[in-house]
C-alpha cells in the first residue's frame, strides 16, 4: 500500500495538534509497512514567525530533540510556501510582505535558497498553487491512495485524485466552525465542503466532529468514519524546577494550547479568579500563542490576578515536557475541540486533566474531569478539588496515565489502512 | 426437608446534591432527586411487590413466610415521600409471617472504622423497627453482607442476636454447602446463615438474561432446583435486593408472575416449606464452624470490599469521615451528628468505585454521578463543610442532645405533618 499524503505541518515545524497527529499517524503507518509520501509546505523565512523565532533562539538542540526515528517508508516532499495551519488571510498577508522585505534585504541568500520562487499574493491563491505543485510532484510518484489533512490540502487532494484516478480520503482534524465559531470564513467553508463531498471516504478525529460535518456540511454519514488520535510515547526526562518564578510549594495549573477563541482562554482566567478566592498558593500558567493573547493578558490584569498568571509564549519539545513536569493540573476549557491531543500528553506526563465536554478527546478519556466550557464555577470547583485533595490528583493521574497507554497510533493507523482498502474496493 | 428462606434487602441511599467548594450552607441532600427516585421505585417495586407478597401470605394462610431488612435511611424517605409503602409494610408485619432483621440504621461501613458508632447505629435501627412493626429483630445482617469472625464475635457480645447472615462464598465454605446452619468461628451461641448465591442470583441477576441457557426461568423449574437440596441441607437461603422485583428485573420480564407461582410449586413437594431466618435457626443446629478471618461481602465476583474501598479516593474519603467522629460527637449538635451519619451510607463510597468504570456496567446503573471523580469531589466538599460546622458548634452549644430523632409508629397514621420525626425523650 502506498499513500500520497498531503499535510501542512510536521514536527518540528508545528504550531498545534495537526503536526503532532500527522507525525504519530505516519510513524505508525511506517511500522505497519505502509509507504507514505508526505507533501508539506515549508518556508524557511518563517523563522520570523512568532513560534519559529523561538526555535531559532532556542538553539539547534531543540530541533535535534525532534528528529524522527528513521522512518523507513516515509518520504518527505516539501513545497516552498508560507502556508500555516492556523493562519488567517490577514496574518498571511503580513507574513508575505515580511518575507518579501526580508528577501530584498538578504537578496543573495534568499535567491540562493529559493531561486525564483513565486509566492502568491493571498492565502487562497496560495492554497491552489500548493495544489498545482502537489499535482506536479504526484506525476513522479507511484501510489494507491490520496490522503489529505485539513482544508488547505483539500484542493490539492481533489486535483491529485482526479489526475491519478486514485481514491481520495480527507481527514478532518478541525473545521472552520471550530476555529471561528459561527463567524465562518465563507471561502474556507466552501473549500472544506468541496473536499468532503469530493472525497471517497472522510475520516474525522471524533464523533463530535463527525456530527459536526454531517449537520453543517451536509456530508452523508455513510462515508464518514471516526479514527481517534493516539498518543506518542515520549518517556519524559527528569527536569528540575527552573528559574521560572514559581516556588516549589506553589501549585501550578496549566493551560496549554493556542490562545484563541476556540480554546476558551477567557473561561480559564475566569475560573482562575474564582479559585484564587479560595486558595492563594496557586499560579496559573498559560502556554501558547494566538490572536487572543493580548486580550488574555489584559483580562488577567483586569481581573486583578495578573500576578498569579504567567504567559510563557509558545513552547515546544523539551520545554513542553518541562512545563508538564511542573504542572499539578492541566485544564482544557475548549469551546469547540475536534479532538485535543494535549490532554493525552499531559496524562502521559502524569498530570491530571480537566477537559471540556465539547471536545473529541472526552470521547476516549474516562479518567478525566469533564466540564462544560461555560461553567466557570464548576471548572473552579474542580480545580480546587484537584489541588486540595491529593487522593483525587493521584487517582486521576494514575488511572489516566494507564488509560492513555492504550490509545496507540498503531490502532489509528490500522483503522486508516482498513478505510484505504475499503475505498480501493469501491473504486 | 428443604426450607426456603427469603430475605429481601430494602434500601435507598440519600443522594447528595451538587455541592461545590464555594457552597456554604448545610443543605447536603438532593431532595428532588431522592423523592422522585423514591416514588419511582415505590411505584415500580415496593408497592406492587408488597401487595403481591401480602396476597400470597394470605392465600397460603401462614405457609408462605419471608424476611426483610429495611434500612433507616429508606424508612425516613418512605415516611417523607411514599408513606403508603410504610402502610403496606405494616400490613405485612401484621400477618405474623414476616420477620424484620437488624442492621446499621444508616447502611454504613461503621463496623470497619468505629465499633462504638456501629453499636449505636444498630441499636437505633432495632429501636426503629420495634417502634414501627412491634417486633424486636433477633437476626443481624451487616451492610452488603460484609462479614468476618470479628463481626460475629461483636454481634454475639451485643447479646440481642441469635444469628447473623453473610454470603455463602466458595472460599469460606471450602466445598461445604451453604444449605446448612453453621457456627461462626469463635462464637458459642450465635448461628450463621449463608446465602445460596447460585440460586439467589438465578432470580436476582439471571432471571431476564436471554443468553442464559436456563432462560426462561419458570417457577416450576426453580422449585425443582430447590427440592434438590433435600438430603443435602435443610435450608435454601435466597437473599437479594428487594428492587429485584420491578426495578432490576422489570415487570414485563414476568418476575412478579414467577413469584406469584413459586409457593405453589415449592409446596407441592411435601418436604418443602418456607421459613423465616429465626424459624430456621430454631429448627436446626449448626453442623460445623466457618472460619472467616478476612472480610467478605456479597458484591461483585471478588466478594470483597473493593467496590467501596478499592481506590485511594474511597479510602481517603472514608478515613476523613471517621476521623471527624470525635469532633462531631463533641460538638453535640443533633443535625451535625445526623448529617455525619447520613454521609456514612455505603453508597457514597460505591459511587467512587473505579473498578469497572472503564467498561461501564452494573455499577453505573446505580450511580447518580457521571464519574467516580465527580462523586468524590462532591463528597469531600460536603465533608469539608461539615467539618467546619463541628468547630463552630463546639463553641456554641454544649447542652444539645445527641442524635435522638426516631421514626415512630404514630407517624404512620397519615397525619404526618412537616415534622415527620417524633422525638423520644
Amino acid at each position: 500500500m502506498r499513500v500520497f499524503m498531503l499535510g501542512w505541518e510536521f514536527p518540528p515545524f508545528i504550531s498545534g495538534g495537526l503536526g503532532t497527529a500527522c507525525y504519530g499517524l505516519t510513524k505508525a503507518m511506517d511500522h505497519l509497512g505502509i509507504e507514505v509520501t508526505f507533501v508539506l509546505p515549508t518556508m524557511l523565512e518563517s523563522a520570523h514567525d512568532s513560534h519559529v523565532k523561538l526555535l531559532a533562539a532556542g538553539s539547534h538542540g531543540q530541533t535535534a530533540a525532534f528528529k524522527f526515528d528513521p522512518l523507513k517508508n516515509v518520504m518527505f516532499r516539501t513545497i516552498n510556501s508560507p502556508l500555516q495551519p492556523y493562519s488567517t488571510p490577514d496574518v498571511y498577508q503580513r507574513q508575505i510582505e515580511e518575507t518579501l522585505r526580508l528577501k530584498q534585504k538578504n537578496c543573495g541568500l534568499a535567491s540562493q535558497l529559493f531561486g525564483a520562487v513565486d509566492y502568491s499574493g493571498d492565502m487562497y491563491s496560495e492554497v491552489y498553487r500548493y495544489a498545482a505543485v502537489a499535482a506536479q510532484l504526484a506525476e513522479d510518484e507511484q501510489f494507491d491512495i490520496v490522503h489529505a489533512h485539513d482544508w488547505i490540502t483539500y484542493p490539492a487532494g481533489i486535483l491529485v485524485a482526479k489526475m491519478s484516478g486514485k481514491p481520495l480520503i480527507v481527514h478532518v482534524h478541525s473545521t472552520e466552525f471550530d476555529r471561528s465559531g459561527e463567524h465562518v470564513n465563507q471561502m474556507i467553508y466552501d473549500i472544506e465542503r468541496e473536499g468532503m463531498h469530493a472525497a471517497d471516504r472522510v475520516i474525522t478525529v471524533s464523533h463530535f466532529t463527525r456530527n459536526n460535518i454531517i449537520s453543517r456540511y451536509g456530508v452523508s454519514g455513510e462515508k464518514v468514519e471516526v479514527v481517534h488520535n493516539g498518543v506518542q510515547r515520549n518517556g519524559g526526562g527528569g527536569w528540575a524546577l527552573a528559574e521560572s518564578g514559581i516556588d516549589k510549594d506553589e501549585k501550578i495549573v496549566l493551560f496549554l494550547g493556542r490562545i484563541t477563541m476556540q480554546k476558551g482562554p477567557e473561561y480559564f482566567l475566569a475560573a482562575a479568579k474564582k479559585v484564587l478566592e479560595k486558595l492563594d498558593n496557586v499560579k496559573f500558567v498559560m502556554t501558547g500563542s494566538g490572536d487572543m493573547m493580548h486580550r488574555a493578558v489584559e483580562m488577567a490584569a483586569g481581573l486583578g490576578i495578573g500576578h498569579k498568571v504567567l504567559f510563557t509564549g509558545f513552547l515546544r519539545g523539551q520545554d513542553v515536557q518541562k512545563i508538564y513536569k511542573m504542572a499539578d493540573l492541566y485544564v482544557m476549557p475548549s469551546v469547540s475541540e475536534p479532538f485535543g491531543i494535549a490532554p493525552l500528553e499531559a496524562l502521559e506526563n502524569n498530570v491530571p486533566v480537566i477537559i471540556s465536554k465539547q471536545s473529541g478527546v472526552s470521547e476516549v478519556l474516562k479518567h478525566a474531569l469533564k466540564v462544560d466550557f461555560w461553567d466557570v464555577d464548576e471548572i473552579a470547583n474542580k480545580i480546587v478539588a484537584v489541588l486540595e485533595y491529593p487522593a483525587l490528583q493521584e487517582t486521576l493521574a494514575n488511572y489516566g496515565n494507564f488509560e492513555v497507554r492504550r490509545l496507540r497510533w498503531e490502532d489509528s493507523a490500522r483503522k486508516c489502512a482498513r478505510i484505504y482498502e475499503e475505498a480501493l474496493v469501491a473504486v | 426437608m428443604a426450607s426456603v428462606c427469603f430475605y429481601f434487602q430494602v434500601h435507598q441511599p440519600l443522594r447528595l446534591r451538587h455541592y461545590t467548594v464555594f457552597d456554604k450552607d448545610d443543605r447536603y441532600f438532593d431532595d428532588y432527586k431522592n423523592s422522585s427516585i423514591c416514588r419511582k421505585v415505590a411505584n415500580k417495586c415496593y408497592l406492587p411487590a408488597n401487595r403481591l407478597l401480602l396476597d400470597i401470605i394470605r392465600r397460603y394462610e401462614g405457609r408462605f413466610r419471608i424476611a426483610y431488612s429495611l434500612t433507616g435511611v429508606l424508612l425516613e424517605q418512605l415516611l417523607s415521600f411514599a408513606p403508603e409503602v410504610l402502610s403496606t409494610f405494616d400490613a405485612l408485619a401484621e400477618t405474623g409471617c414476616v420477620e424484620f432483621l437488624a442492621e446499621t440504621y444508616y447502611h454504613s461501613l461503621s463496623f470497619l472504622y468505629s465499633r462504638d458508632e456501629f453499636i449505636e447505629q444498630v441499636n437505633k435501627h432495632i429501636e426503629t423497627i420495634e417502634n414501627l412493626f412491634g417486633q424486636k429483630p433477633r437476626v443481624f445482617r451487616n451492610t452488603e453482607l460484609i462479614y468476618n469472625n470479628d463481626l460475629a464475635a461483636l454481634v454475639e457480645s451485643m447479646g440481642n442476636f441469635d444469628a447473623i447472615m453473610t454470603e455463602g462464598a466458595d472460599h469460606i465454605l471450602d466445598f461445604r454447602s451453604p444449605n446448612f446452619i453453621y457456627r461462626p468461628n469463635g462464637c458459642s451461641k450465635l448461628k450463621l446463615l449463608l446465602k445460596n448465591y447460585s440460586l439467589s442470583d438465578d432470580i436476582a441477576f439471571r432471571f431476564s438474561n436471554r443468553a442464559w441457557s436456563e432462560w426462561p426461568l419458570t417457577a416450576e423449574k426453580f422449585a425443582r432446583w430447590i427440592s434438590r437440596a433435600n438430603g443435602n441441607g435443610y435450608v435454601v437461603n435466597l437473599f437479594m435486593d428487594y428492587e429485584t422485583f420491578g426495578e432490576h428485573q422489570w415487570k414485563d420480564t414476568g418476575i412478579f408472575d414467577f413469584m406469584r407461582h413459586l409457593p405453589e410449586h415449592v409446596l407441592k413437594h411435601p418436604d418443602n416449606d418456607f421459613k423465616t431466618p429465626s424459624e430456621v435457626i430454631q429448627c436446626y443446629e449448626p453442623v460445623d464452624t466457618v472460619d472467616v478471618p478476612h472480610l467478605i461481602s456479597w458484591a461483585d465476583i471478588e466478594r470483597d470490599l473493593s467496590a467501596w474501598l478499592g481506590n485511594a479516593m474511597q479510602s481517603n474519603a472514608i478515613h476523613e469521615l471517621y476521623r471527624l467522629e470525635k469532633e462531631v460527637k463533641k460538638a453535640g449538635n443533633e443535625k451535625v451528628i445526623t448529617d455525619w451519619r447520613k454521609l456514612q451510607t455505603s453508597d457514597h463510597f460505591y459511587y467512587m468505585c473505579t473498578k469497572y468504570f472503564a467498561d461501564g456496567d452494573v455499577h453505573k446503573y446505580f450511580n447518580p454521578y457521571d464519574s467516580p471523580y465527580d462523586s468524590y469531589i462532591n463528597f469531600m466538599n460536603v465533608l469539608g463543610n461539615l467539618s467546619s460546622r463541628c468547630s463552630s458548634h463546639a463553641a456554641l452549644d454544649k447542652t444539645n442532645i445527641a442524635d435522638r430523632t426516631m421514626i415512630h409508629k404514630n407517624d404512620l397514621t397519615g397525619q404526618a405533618t412537616e415534622s415527620t420525626f417524633c422525638r423520644l425523650s
